[in-house]
């Protein structure tokens, strides 16, 4: 009630509007596309150096505390402040700028995580492995990886919801996909139609991409399920 | 030279006496910076402490805290920061300090939801049968107990808060992120210095922050947990060494 009450003190300004989505389709096209191809590439390099991380830290247990350590302080690092470690080298005119601190801020996630699903294979299934002759590589990759698929899975969920997230600090140099449409929506007079629409879109956007990776561990981890019952 | 690189034009910005003590310099910034995160965190403690110890003491509710964390880590910072000075709380300090607080409720509930569930039993029970009421086993056994737990999470949370804060300069809303924000203003190739020496004090404010709450937290945790904690942690040391 209240809510239809505020859209009628300001006509003029309201918080949803179909007009402005209908005359701008091709901008908010454009910026979910950025923001979708955004956390996907965030997404992909992060998990490219994260598990190997984390296998590591499973294979060379002195190396566990260091590996965590450093990753939980670029984590503690505010958003802004690694966006202005990296932009004065790179630019403020390519995606990637934002695209390294988005890995940075990603890989504690999943490191952590991947490494408590590594930790948590059960020492008879390696006991067995190693009893039917598999090497080191043959047991990560047969054994280890799949068994701590539920961690790892884990590990990119938050990290995706997070990124997804996190894309729209790049608005301050014009990278942040959404993020773009939010702060552009506040520099352009308060046009609440285009803040709304960019926030709404970025929390849809982080929901779709953790359920379809929800959807996506499920598929790959048929005998969790079967345990389950 | 030292002023063709972005390092070396950081160093000359930082050793400009003018830029820390000016109107808008480093010295106002930072104060204003430290007076936003300490009321944010202030307010998330306030609303977060006591639904949190409650669901605890009463059993309940641990999906909702969960939901609530999760949800809050979708929602950007940038969104709120944007969407709440143009509701009734109008522009200026209010709607930055709601927004950071909104982000400081999940660990401080999360946490004093924890701490109090985690409290042995027997010890409740005891607290009972001597014949204190809800209310006194609350205030009396469960909430000292559950100290260790809260300061853990005030410590995530202010950490949080205090890097989050440095986006408030996206709205105008002070902090030391405004000299990033000014700085990029300028552009990377003017400014490039500017930028990464608010950079550095940024992520240096948020380390000491991280580094003073982890003392704070070991100082406000009850002696003999610390000392049990240790001990056992010893034990386990010396049981493997063994073995």
């Amino acid at each position: 009630m209240s809510f239809r009450l505020a859209l009628q003190e300001s006509p003029g300004n309201p918080w949803i509007s179909w007009q402005y989505v209908r005359d701008n389709s091709d901008t908010i096209l454009a910026a979910l596309r950025e923001h979708a191809t955004l956390t996907a590439e965030a997404m992909l390099v992060a998990t490219l150096v994260a598990v190997p991380l984390a296998v590591i830290a499973y294979w060379y247990r002195p190396l566990t505390g260091p590996i965590l350590a450093l990753s939980g302080v670029l984590y503690t690092i505010p958003s802004l402040a690694l966006l202005a470690f990296v932009a004065p080298y790179t630019g403020t005119t390519k995606p990637r700028t934002v695209l390294i601190g988005l890995v940075l801020y990603a890989l504690l996630l999943i490191v952590r995580n991947s490494l408590a699903g590594l930790n948590q294979v059960p020492p008879e299934a390696r006991d067995a492995a190693q009893g039917m002759g598999y090497g080191r590589w043959g047991r990560l990759f047969r054994i280890d990886l799949p068994l701590a698929l539920p961690g790892i899975v884990t590990g990119l969920r938050l990290a995706t919801v997070s990124t997804v997230a996190l894309v729209t600090v790049g608005s301050l140099i014009g990278q942040g996909g959404l993020g773009d449409l939010i702060l552009g929506g506040f520099r352009n007079n308060f046009y609440k139609a285009e803040i709304m629409t960019g926030a709404v879109l970025c929390v849809g956007l982080a929901l779709v991409l953790d359920l379809l990776l929800a959807t996506a561990g499920r598929l790959l981890t048929p005998w969790s399920r079967r345990i389950a019952r | 030279m030292m002023a063709d690189n972005p390092i070396g034009q950081a160093v000359i910005w930082l050793n400009d006496p003018l830029n820390w003590t000016n109107p808008g310099g480093v010295l106002d910034r930072l104060g204003e910076h430290l007076w936003i995160s300490g009321a944010a965190v202030v307010l998330g403690c306030l609303v977060a402490w006591p639904i949190g110890m409650w669901l605890g003491h009463a059993g309940r509710g641990g999906g909702a805290v969960v939901l609530i964390s999760n949800l809050t880590l979708a929602i950007p910072t940038v969104a709120l920061l944007t969407i709440l000075p143009l509701t009734f709380l109008g522009f200026g300090k209010p709607p930055v300090i709601v927004a950071l607080a909104v982000f400081a409720v999940p660990p401080l509930l999360a946490n004093a939801y924890t701490g109090v569930r985690s409290i042995d039993p027997e010890a409740r029970d005891a607290a009972r049968g001597m014949g204190l009421s809800g209310w006194q086993v609350l205030g009396r056994v469960e909430l000292p107990l559950a100290v260790p737990y809260l300061a853990a999470g005030f410590r995530t949370a202010s950490v949080q808060v205090v890097a989050t804060a440095a986006l408030a300069s996206f709205v105008n809303g002070g902090g030391l992120g405004q000299i990033i924000s000014a700085g990029f203003g300028l552009g990377t190739a003017v400014a490039g210095g500017q930028i990464l020496a608010g950079g550095i004090l940024v992520a240096l404010l948020a380390i000491l922050v991280e580094a003073v709450l982890a003392v704070v937290e070991r100082a406000v945790t009850p002696k003999p947990l610390r000392k049990a904690r240790g001990r056992a942690a010893r034990r386990a040391a010396a049981a493997t060494g063994s073995a």
